[in-house]
């Protein structure tokens, strides 16, 4: 009886699995057994348990997977609840993943989702060499870019040819407001994050100068108590916490005191929040179309049934409904999946560190977010500029204002470079123009 | 300054809950959402997966409608259900998993069909804001969709087959007042200065100032006061030419102060203005789609059943035939450029100030009017009006069809398929399928290739249907069979993913026709999860 249940409960998608179709790919083998490779076998990682990442769940136990595990740092917050779905407000506070998977596996019988209550770089590249699939549901570029950068760091090449069996397909969707994306990645094979790296929009900053002495907009105010006065004047003895109310209430009360002063309109409590915590707008119905269309994709993959979107997608709402696909292109010298040897090209060696260290942060070609750089000086490794330990970050910034050829270093010189960006670390080559 | 500093306001829990999407449509688009109340037809997946966009965003209220009994292949597809719903009433359960999301939203359900309650209680539909009809047979769609018509409520159709999902919105008329474009058109008047502007324009010397003014003035004095001096070795008209922009663009360049070896300095202002010129110096005009909506009917003759929409839009018809002098009322923002405070303060003010003295124009003709047409003076409160005149050059109206109209072949807009049917990579060809499957069901009361031994037989009599249907429709046999295989090999599957999608694009739709924020689609959309894309159509 339960067989029979089962049976019919699958009737939608063994119609697509078991039955030949004119648009099907080519190795598709109508068969009872792609259904089954769904349910027993095929692991997909959900990357992100918030608003892409709880539909995917959902979405995925209904397209006949049942291996999956999920990831994410975050505990629940009240503002998740509009969109969330797996959210209830007793669950404020407790961890997503966790949370999620519970919802997932006692709605649908036979569900097994897993869920790591952690960050992304705490886990191994043997944790993410066992999934089939990854699908990422993330609202930080740098998290894609690490995750992205995991999966080309697990290719495996023998004498320069890609092993396939390396390849972990990952499939990305983001969503602001009402428009959104979606990619298809063959790590090694089609273009990966870091390839078009230009499609993020520059973060909005605004200079020091502006914001203190030529305030114009509600935000350059809101800027100035955030980055001077808090510091200044300190006034709960630690750092800003975008969730506390006593905080915000602070910045919007000496924010707006600003604005009157220098006759700026505008200011309201909501868009202090957005400004101090960067909130993105999010509803419901957007995460809603992207994850589902990331699962779309993720069923394609695994089954073959049907051709896979090639390779980016771009959706918006706003008037009527706008969708376009594009093959966005491979970039041959791609950081991250090119096979080749990165090279800094520099004019010469009079290039003092920290200028070089701005390169590797605002050249369009790298964008990293907070290198540290060694180098091989005949065959020592030399530590030059450490960032984010700050002991070691004051032993070496009397380097930033030496030049690479006071500080050893010679055309082709090997760099070893790790960010925050990337699991591993980089090896660029000075490349002197001459 | 004006008023004292408002203590903090104290967030209520539900601005909290909802802030992500506030910042979208606003506490007044919220407002409007939780006083709806929406009436699904048929809580398959797609319908629960419209109503979960739904219910998440705090709707006021919902009735379902569902004569179905749960069947295991809806609990295989349909989240809203659990292994112990089987055999229970559809509307039933999901109405109570709808609901478990958010207790901010009220929900009931009717466990009857709709083809019963039109013909039991035909006033039944009366009082819903808007009505969503999932997977529902061609002949009572019909029905259904002919009564909504008369009574002037919103109807969202849609279904999905296999990778295939299709929306259909009917509306008769539907107004927005906030479209929210992506990119904001200022109204800066550089050719057209209100008298405000122009004395404070004038009142500005560019020449005497020191260099720290000089690179402090905002580029939109910088653009006036070079206009001024091509007008006066060129006449009247502004540079329109790429030609004549080129020139302009090296007068301001030009005009960059340099140092003692007549190096230019870097003067940002200067800079922006020469970016500025292919933006900011074209004609203040009213857009053509604005003049159309104050041309329309329903503006010039008002009558006691005109909405507020078209009541603001004379009073700004008879604003821009008297103070506005041909143009609209004067929006009142300025975009962030280089400036110091001052100077772009007072320039913002005086475009502010201007705003408010329009709006107070407008205000006053629209009371006029109300007078006029016997209405209360409180029925349109200064704020709509506010709102009104800040976007009246963004403004929309949409006009549908009736759905009945499709299925009647002197009704049905048959070029639009046939001129879409010529381009091989529209997706029209998926919308005549799904007519053809209407046809076939309206026929054998199955869906093609719905049981394993049926689909070869299945193929031919779905040919069968979709040659009668072109028939009548007058075109000829366009259609590839390979389309007709798939349609039959999805069998009526619906896959959850694909009605996930379609689910959250028809909720969408229905937020905007709420919110009356955002263009709606008008009026087809099919879309297509092979390449993961769609089409819109007007049918």
């Amino acid at each position: 009886m339960d067989e029979e249940n089962l049976h019919r409960k699958l009737s939608s998608l063994r119609k697509i699995l078991e039955r030949s179709g004119p648009f099907c790919r080519p190795d598709f083998e109508p068969s009872p057994e792609s259904l089954k490779f769904l349910m027993q076998n095929c692991k997909i990682l959900v990357v992100g348990a918030g608003g892409l990442g709880c539909e995917c769940l959902k979405n995925l136990a209904l397209m006949g997977f049942r291996q999956m595990e999920v990831i994410d740092m975050d505990v629940i917050d009240l503002s998740n609840l509009n969109r969330q779905f797996l959210f209830r407000h007793k669950d404020i506070g407790k961890s997503k993943a966790v949370t999620a998977a519970k919802f997932i596996n006692d709605r649908i019988p036979g569900c097994n989702v897993t869920p790591h209550f952690c960050r992304i770089q705490d886990k191994e590249p043997e944790f993410y060499k066992q999934f089939h699939i990854i699908l990422c549901g993330l609202d930080s570029i740098i998290a894609r870019r690490w995750i992205n950068s995991m999966l080309t760091s697990l290719l495996v090449y023998n004498d320069d040819q890609l092993d396939v069996s390396s390849v972990i397909p990952l499939i990305d969707g983001g969503t602001e407001g009402f428009k959104g994306n979606l990619r298809v990645i063959l790590p090694g094979l089609t273009p990966c994050i870091e390839c078009s790296l230009d499609l993020y929009p520059p973060q909005i900053t605004y200079p020091l100068c502006t914001i203190a002495n030529t305030p114009r907009l509600p935000e350059h105010c809101i800027e100035y108590v955030k980055v001077v006065q808090w510091p200044r004047e300190n006034p709960f003895d630690c750092c800003i916490d975008g969730d506390d109310p006593q905080h915000i209430t602070w910045i919007y009360e000496k924010s707006n005191d600003r604005a009157l002063h220098f006759g700026i309109r505008g200011l309201t409590y909501r868009l202090v929040q957005g400004v101090i915590k960067n909130i993105i707008p999010a509803v419901a119905s957007t995460n809603a179309i992207i994850a589902s269309m990331c699962c779309t994709e993720v069923f394609k993959v695994a089954t073959s049934c049907s051709a896979s979107l090639n390779n980016y997608m771009v959706f918006s709402n706003t008037d009527g409904i706008y969708t376009f696909s594009y093959e966005a292109e491979k970039n041959e010298n791609c950081l991250s999946c090119s096979h080749s040897i990165k090279e800094v090209p520099l004019k010469s060696l009079d290039v003092k560190l920290k200028e070089f260290i701005d390169i590797l942060k605002y050249d369009n070609a790298f964008q990293l977010k907070n290198p540290s750089i060694t180098a091989k000086i005949s065959g020592k490794n030399k530590t030059l500029y450490v960032e984010n330990i700050a002991s070691l970050e004051e032993q070496t910034r009397q380097n930033l204002s030496k030049s690479l050829f006071e500080l050893g270093i010679s055309n082709q010189t090997d760099l070893i470079v790790a960010d925050s960006t990337a699991p591993s670390t980089f090896t660029f080559k000075v490349k002197v123009s001459d | 300054m004006a008023s004292p500093a408002p203590k903090s306001p104290e967030q209520s829990e539900k601005s909290r809950k909802y802030d992500r999407q506030l910042r979208l449509w606003n506490d007044h688009g919220q407002a409007l959402l939780e006083s709806a109340h929406i009436c699904l037809i048929n809580a398959n997946a797609l319908g629960t997966e419209i109503m979960k966009s739904l219910v998440l965003p705090g709707i006021g209220a919902f009735t379902i409608i569902d004569g179905h009994k749960v069947k295991d292949e809806d609990i295989g597809s349909n989240f809203f259900l659990d292994s112990d719903s089987l055999g229970k009433s559809r509307a039933q359960v999901t109405t109570q998993l709808l609901l478990e999301m958010n207790s901010d939203v009220r929900g009931d359900f009717i466990d009857e069909g709709p083809e019963q309650i039109l013909n039991n209680s035909p006033d039944f539909f009366n009082n819903f804001s808007l009505v969503i009809a999932c997977a529902m047979p061609e002949k009572s769609l019909v029905v259904l969709s002919r009564k909504l018509w008369e009574l002037d409520i919103p109807l969202i159709a849609c279904r999905t087959i296999g990778f295939v999902g299709h929306i259909r919105v009917q509306v008769k008329e539907h107004t927005v007042v906030e479209t929210h474009p992506d990119n904001e058109k200022s109204d800066l008047r550089l050719d057209k200065p209100f008298e405000a502007l122009k004395k404070h324009f004038d009142a500005i010397d560019l020449e005497s100032m020191d260099l720290k003014d000089h690179s402090h003035t905002p580029y939109v004095i910088i653009l006036y006061k070079y206009l001024e001096k091509w007008r006066s070795t060129y006449g009247g008209d502004m540079p329109k030419t790429y030609a004549e922009k080129e020139e302009f663009r090296q007068m301001l360049r030009a005009g960059i102060r340099k140092d003692e070896e007549n190096v230019p300095l870097s003067e940002e202002n200067f800079e922006e203005a020469i970016k500025a010129v292919n933006t900011c110096l074209s004609p203040t005009i009213v857009p053509s789609g604005v003049k159309e909506i104050l041309n329309d009917n329903n503006c010039v003759n008002l009558n006691s059943k005109s909405t507020s929409f078209w009541i603001i839009a004379k009073a700004i018809r008879d604003f821009v035939e008297n103070e506005g002098d041909g143009l609209l009322p004067q929006k009142g923002s300025l975009p962030d450029m280089v400036a110091d405070t001052e100077k772009f303060v007072s320039l913002q003010q005086v475009y502010h100030k201007q705003a408010g003295l329009d709006v107070e124009a407008v205000w006053r003709r629209t009371l006029q009017l109300l007078r006029q047409l016997g209405k209360p003076s409180d029925s349109i409160p200064e704020k709509d009006v506010k709102l009104y005149c800040r976007h009246a050059s963004e403004l929309c109206v949409q006009r549908g069809t009736c759905i009945a109209d499709e299925y009647d072949p002197k009704l049905l807009n048959v070029n639009e398929i046939v001129e879409s049917l010529e381009n091989p990579e529209s997706f029209m060809v998926h919308y005549v399928m799904l007519r053809g499957v209407d046809k076939f069901i309206d026929e054998y009361n199955t869906y093609p290739g719905e049981f394993d031994d049926h689909v070869e037989p299945d193929i031919v009599k779905l040919k069968a249907c979709i040659s009668k249907l072109l028939g009548e429709w007058g075109c000829g046999p366009v259609v590839k069979d390979d389309y007709v295989h798939e349609f039959c090999r999805y069998g009526g599957a619906e896959l959850h993913s694909v009605s996930a999608t379609v689910g959250g694009l028809a909720a969408q739709e229905a937020v905007k026709f709420i919110t009356h924020q955002y263009k709606p689609v008008n009026n087809t959309f099919i879309f297509d999860a092979v390449s993961c894309t769609g089409n819109t159509f007007f049918l």
